[in-house]
């Protein structure tokens, strides 16, 4: 399983990569390895407002519909529109193809609550959930 | 309902394989090994192979086992001779489905019952009180001393072929050979399966399961053979639109509902449990009916969505088995509705966590394979 260092990481497998002073949001190696093959993704349109902790998505695999959580509060601005066509880019390139979303923060200091890649990758190999 | 999940006599192999263990209907097993869709287009266009060994063998045997099973099941076991198979619906007295099952003759007054892992107490609960009333004839639930494995793809017969000196590729559909040698090991093969391919599914003694499931695997190794789980099993009974107990099949819905008016042979000359009130469902008409769903806006159905009318006003039914289907690369579902929306073309909506969905009605079975004229 990898783990970039350059991220920061949820409690529910969302990383994020902050850019320009925008976030970048998207599932975990370890998030999409449990879920099995992605078949659908669900996201909302660019100008919706999220907050962190509150749902922005879906993401199905053959198996399983899971929630994806937003790491941090603002306005999206980016939607992978790749991710219509190519659900699987969730699978094959997690942390790069496979993001889903772009967030213009409303409130940069929530970055601090989330993990980074040392305690993400302790959680998840201490069995977290 | 705490209950330790049961392990199979493949545990241990498919824990050493990397398979992602499940608790399934009480059994632990391999939901997937490599990935859902890779062995489910694996057994498409090439091979897996599955431990099915949670599957119940239940062994009828005596002067009267045919007249018991004739009473028991809807279909006409009355046609089976030593090595063929039939399917059949076994009902309750209102029609309700109490299991969905193959039977195997292996002599005239001996038989196999082939049920589901999940329902083998309640077959035996249901059964044994009957079997008194038939003389000289017992029934033996003998599921924990048999292995089960199902061999499934267009190129087991080439396997298969590598490991016994029996010509298994004359071993006709729903046809089975008894104490065949694979591998050294003693097995029933039949030519059944569960994912609308060509395939076998091998039983043989309990303990010598990982033996024949790692030669096998050896065999298959040239063949394009993939171990396989639970996800793609589902998936690829789906996409041939075989009923599953528990999804499609229940006490709730007749196999007429379920679409499985083939296999009630109400012509076959004896009483059958369950057969006034199918006659009279027969005669009524049926008011739901099992039918294909396909997405036409995008959302994936899943098992217990409802299912509206193409206004999104009406509920008419429910999901009763959606995923992708990963072969046809579609989103797919089975749903029982009422009637007067069955019909092929039928405009629906299903509703997507909150989303009314467009979807129409399409034939079943989804998926058919080409079969090769010799």
């Amino acid at each position: 399983m990898n783990y970039p260092e350059d991220l920061k990481y949820t409690k529910e497998h969302e990383w994020v990569k902050v850019e320009n002073g925008k976030a970048r949001v998207g599932i975990t190696a370890y998030a999409q390895d449990q879920l099995g093959d992605v078949v659908f993704v669900e996201l909302p349109e660019v100008g919706t407002e999220v907050k962190a902790g509150a749902m922005f998505g879906t993401v199905e695999s053959v198996k399983a519909v899971s929630d994806v959580y937003a790491p941090v509060s603002g306005t999206i601005v980016e939607v992978n529109e790749a991710l219509n066509d190519a659900p699987e880019l969730v699978n094959e390139e997690p942390y790069e193809g496979g993001w889903m979303i772009v967030i213009e923060m409303s409130d940069p200091a929530e970055l601090d609550n989330l993990m980074d890649s040392a305690d993400y990758q302790k959680m998840v190999e201490e069995g977290g959930e | 309902m705490a209950q330790e999940p049961k392990k199979t006599p493949l545990y241990d192999t498919h824990v050493k394989n990397g398979g992602r263990i499940v608790d399934f209907g009480g059994w632990a097993l391999p939901v997937q090994f490599t990935g859902i869709k890779e062995e489910h287009n694996a057994c498409r266009t090439k091979a897996a192979l599955w431990d099915v060994s949670n599957m119940g063998e239940l062994l009828v045997q005596g002067k009267e086992a045919l007249d018991l099973l004739q009473m028991l099941l809807v279909n006409d076991v009355s046609k089976l001779y030593p090595g063929k198979l039939i399917y059949s619906p076994m009902c309750y007295p209102h029609g309700g489905i109490v299991d969905d099952l193959l039977v195997m003759c292996l002599a005239e007054d001996k038989y196999w019952l082939i049920v589901n892992g999940a329902n083998i107490q309640k077959d035996v609960e249901w059964i044994r009180p009957l079997v008194r009333f038939f003389n000289g004839t017992v029934m033996e639930d003998i599921s924990d001393t048999i292995a089960q494995l199902a061999l499934q793809g267009p190129n087991s017969v080439e396997i298969l072929k590598k490991l016994t000196a029996y010509p298994v590729e004359d071993i006709r559909y729903y046809h089975g050979a008894q104490d065949v040698d694979v591998a050294g090991i003693s097995c029933v093969v039949t030519r059944t399966g569960y994912t609308g391919e060509d395939g076998f599914e091998l039983y043989c003694q309990a303990d010598k399961g990982p033996e024949l499931y790692e030669a096998v695997v050896e065999a298959g190794q040239d063949h394009g053979l993939v171990l396989a789980g639970l996800g793609a099993r589902d998936t690829l009974r789906f996409e041939a639109s075989m009923s599953l107990y528990g999804n499609e099949l229940d006490e709730n819905h007749t196999p007429l509902e379920a679409g499985l008016g083939r296999t009630v042979a109400f012509d076959k000359g004896t009483f059958f449990i369950g057969a006034k009130a199918l006659m009279e469902q027969r005669e009524k008409g049926l008011e739901t009916k099992l039918v294909g769903i396909e997405m036409v806006g995008k959302g994936v159905p899943r098992n217990g969505y409802k299912v509206f009318d193409e206004t999104g006003e009406k509920e008419i039914g429910y999901v009763t088995t959606g995923t992708y289907a990963p072969y046809l690369e579609k989103y797919l579902a089975m749903a029982y509705v009422q009637v007067d929306y069955s019909r092929r073309g039928t405009g629906l909506t299903i509703d997507i966590r909150g989303r009314k969905v467009p979807a129409k009605v399409v034939r079943m079975p989804f998926y058919r394979r080409e079969v090769k004229k010799k």
